[in-house]
């Protein structure tokens, strides 16, 4: 098992590495100038000189790169062009948001859409089956912003129930901090929840075809008993490992979701670097957000130790 | 009599008989099927259905909502949303389907030598679980900010972000397909890798790769519109339905229907390549169809 840790940890830092090469190599892989193309059309050549100082362009590759790496383990992610501000800091500014955003879609995502899935796996082939799928095909097909304007001009404008845009501090009032969240969460939670609904219900008709839920049912369990505490048990892993894997779906969806309801996020943060074509903010969201990814879905993993006693290692 | 016993075994060809079963049981794929036929038809002659100019500006006719001149309204410049939906049809569907075109190519050449060859698959796959640990739009977006904004950029910096799906698919089925007998047997018989791979392997991961390539359109047409959205896509100068989105972010509130059309036509499309999808792969794989 300590060696199953081991080998895991160290893949996981091999990934990180290849994000890391490749995060940077973009700027010399990219076809024409770099500098020219971020320092945009009305750049002086004095622009686009400090622009291939600050990122290093007039080195060697491979002594810049060691510069970066030696950089990023101590905490340092570069400069903003635009601001001249180091990004570990424009990043910290901005992270409670997309981590309040992130979170409470990802609690209620998991909430409505495993009990959603569970249903429609014991009531196979009914309206309520046919609804929960149908829901799931819409959620993939639907974008992220579309929802989200459809949302606003719904609850927001028509029915003048929930804010239009606007994000609130956690200490500005729990009331008005949720109220800010609802709407930005359904938007970004939808696909999410399409996702983990399907896989639940197929890893559930996988489950209660086994001879063991035959078993329980035979010596009389309640359905529901059977339900959750046999079949749901069982079908605990593949569901876990989805709920990691979409995270993916919900660091996406977070850039355009926090564009849409003028959350002050990381997202916002993204693109607005995009429009600045401010390439060290980029660089720095998408290492941060990727270890997140992999850390996540590392733990995903390691976790399953504690929650199935059948997997060893 | 016996032209009944002849018939028989013809029409019974399983492919084409699963096909027929899968469509009579999944409706919705033929939905699908039809309204991405209609879609691709609306791109091509989009000229000729009551368009004007989708970039004539009107200064004094500027955000008219829906009416009997403008069927879809009008935009902050003064143009013709109608117009403007229906050409930029063509930006999605040409975005989706060429990204699902070269990265099902790209991604099964890979895949195909990777899968087959031991020590070159422990390199390539660190190579593509680093990718695949980046969200696609994020790598995009990094390509996009690096690279001037263009269709073919766009669809370069998507097809990269989709590649190492298409990889993996490709070489786990190449994985349980090189321990086929019949492998064996070309092995023993002394063909060589290349015709292995194209004679042998190559013709069984179709399928299943068609499948992969409706999803790999559909979600290419949704990154493609948040990449124009969020302003690192398709250039201000060519419509397409992230764009007129995209330009009426600020005025959604006074005019809703700047959003409205443009994002019903491209839920309605990317929901036709999910139907088409979900039957073809039913129609495929009989041991997936009942569960998902």
């Amino acid at each position: 098992m300590f060696a199953y840790v081991v080998r895991r940890l160290f893949a996981t830092i091999v990934v990180m590495a290849v994000v890391a090469f490749f995060v940077f190599s973009l700027l010399y892989l990219t076809p024409g100038d770099p500098a020219a193309v971020i320092a945009g059309d009305a750049a002086t050549s004095d622009d686009i000189r400090r622009i291939r100082a600050n990122l290093g362009l007039d080195e060697p590759f491979l002594v810049r790169f060691g510069g970066w790496v030696w950089g990023l383990l101590h905490g340092d992610l570069g400069t903003s062009i635009f601001t001249n501000l180091p990004v570990t800091r424009l990043i910290a500014q901005r992270v409670e948001p997309t981590v309040a955003l992130t979170l409470c879609t990802l609690l209620v995502a998991v909430a409505v859409a495993v009990p959603l899935g569970v249903i429609a796996a014991a009531r196979v082939g009914t309206w309520i089956d046919r609804s929960v799928m149908a829901f799931s095909v819409l959620g993939f097909s639907v974008p992220v912003f579309v929802l989200a304007y459809i949302l606003i001009l719904t609850f927001s404008i028509e029915l003048d129930w929930l804010p239009v845009q606007g994000y609130r501090n956690f200490d500005e009032g729990v009331w008005e901090w949720l109220r800010h969240l609802i709407l930005p969460s359904i938007a970004l939670g939808t696909v999410y929840m399409a996702l983990i609904a399907r896989i639940t219900r197929a890893t559930m008709l996988d489950v209660l075809a086994q001879d063991y839920v035959r078993t329980a049912q035979a010596k009389g369990l309640a359905p529901h008993s059977v339900l959750v505490g046999h079949a749901l048990k069982n079908a605990a892993v593949p569901i876990m490992t989805i709920v990691g894997i979409g995270i993916a779906l919900l660091i996406s969806g977070a850039i355009v979701t926090e564009t849409v309801f003028a959350i002050p996020g990381i997202g916002r943060l993204t693109v607005d670097a995009i429009l600045r074509r401010d390439y060290p903010i980029i660089q720095g969201v998408i290492l941060i957000f990727s270890a997140t990814y992999v850390l996540i879905n590392l733990a995903v993993d390691l976790s399953y130790m504690l929650f199935d006693p059948r997997i060893r290692y | 009599m016996a032209a009944i016993a002849l018939d028989l075994p013809r029409s019974a060809s399983p492919t084409w008989r699963r096909l027929k079963d899968a469509l009579r049981r999944h409706p919705t794929a033929i939905v699908g099927a039809l309204v991405l036929m209609i879609m691709i038809l609306i791109a091509i002659f989009a000229p000729w259905l009551g368009t004007i100019d989708p970039q004539a500006v009107s200064p004094i006719r500027r955000l008219k909502p829906p009416s009997a001149e403008f069927w879809f309204g009008s935009d902050m410049l003064g143009r013709d949303v109608y117009s403007r939906v229906l050409y930029g049809a063509r930006v999605s569907l040409s975005v989706g389907l060429a990204v699902a075109f070269f990265s099902t190519l790209v991604g099964l050449a890979i895949g195909l030598v990777t899968g087959y060859i031991r020590w070159l698959d422990a390199i390539v796959m660190r190579i593509m679980d680093g990718l695949m640990s980046i969200p696609s739009v994020l790598l995009a977006i990094a390509l996009m900010a690096l690279t001037t904004a263009s269709i073919q950029n766009v669809v370069l910096a998507i097809t990269l972000a989709e590649v190492p799906r298409v990889v993996r698919l490709v070489r786990s089925l190449v994985l349980g397909l090189r321990e086929q007998p019949y492998v064996e047997a070309a092995i023993a018989a002394g063909t060589t890798l290349p015709r292995i791979l194209v004679r042998h392997i190559l013709p069984n991961t179709v399928a299943p790769l068609l499948v992969q390539a409706t999803y790999v359109c559909a979600s290419a047409m949704i990154t493609e519109a948040i990449l124009s959205f969020i302003g690192a896509g398709t250039p201000p100068n060519i419509p397409s339905w992230g764009n007129i989105m995209a330009e009426a972010r600020s005025l959604f509130q006074i005019a809703g229907y700047l959003i409205l059309f443009p994002g019903l036509c491209l839920s309605i499309t990317v929901l036709a390549v999910n139907l088409l999808g979900d039957g073809m792969r039913d129609a495929l794989d009989p041991r997936l169809a009942r569960r998902m």
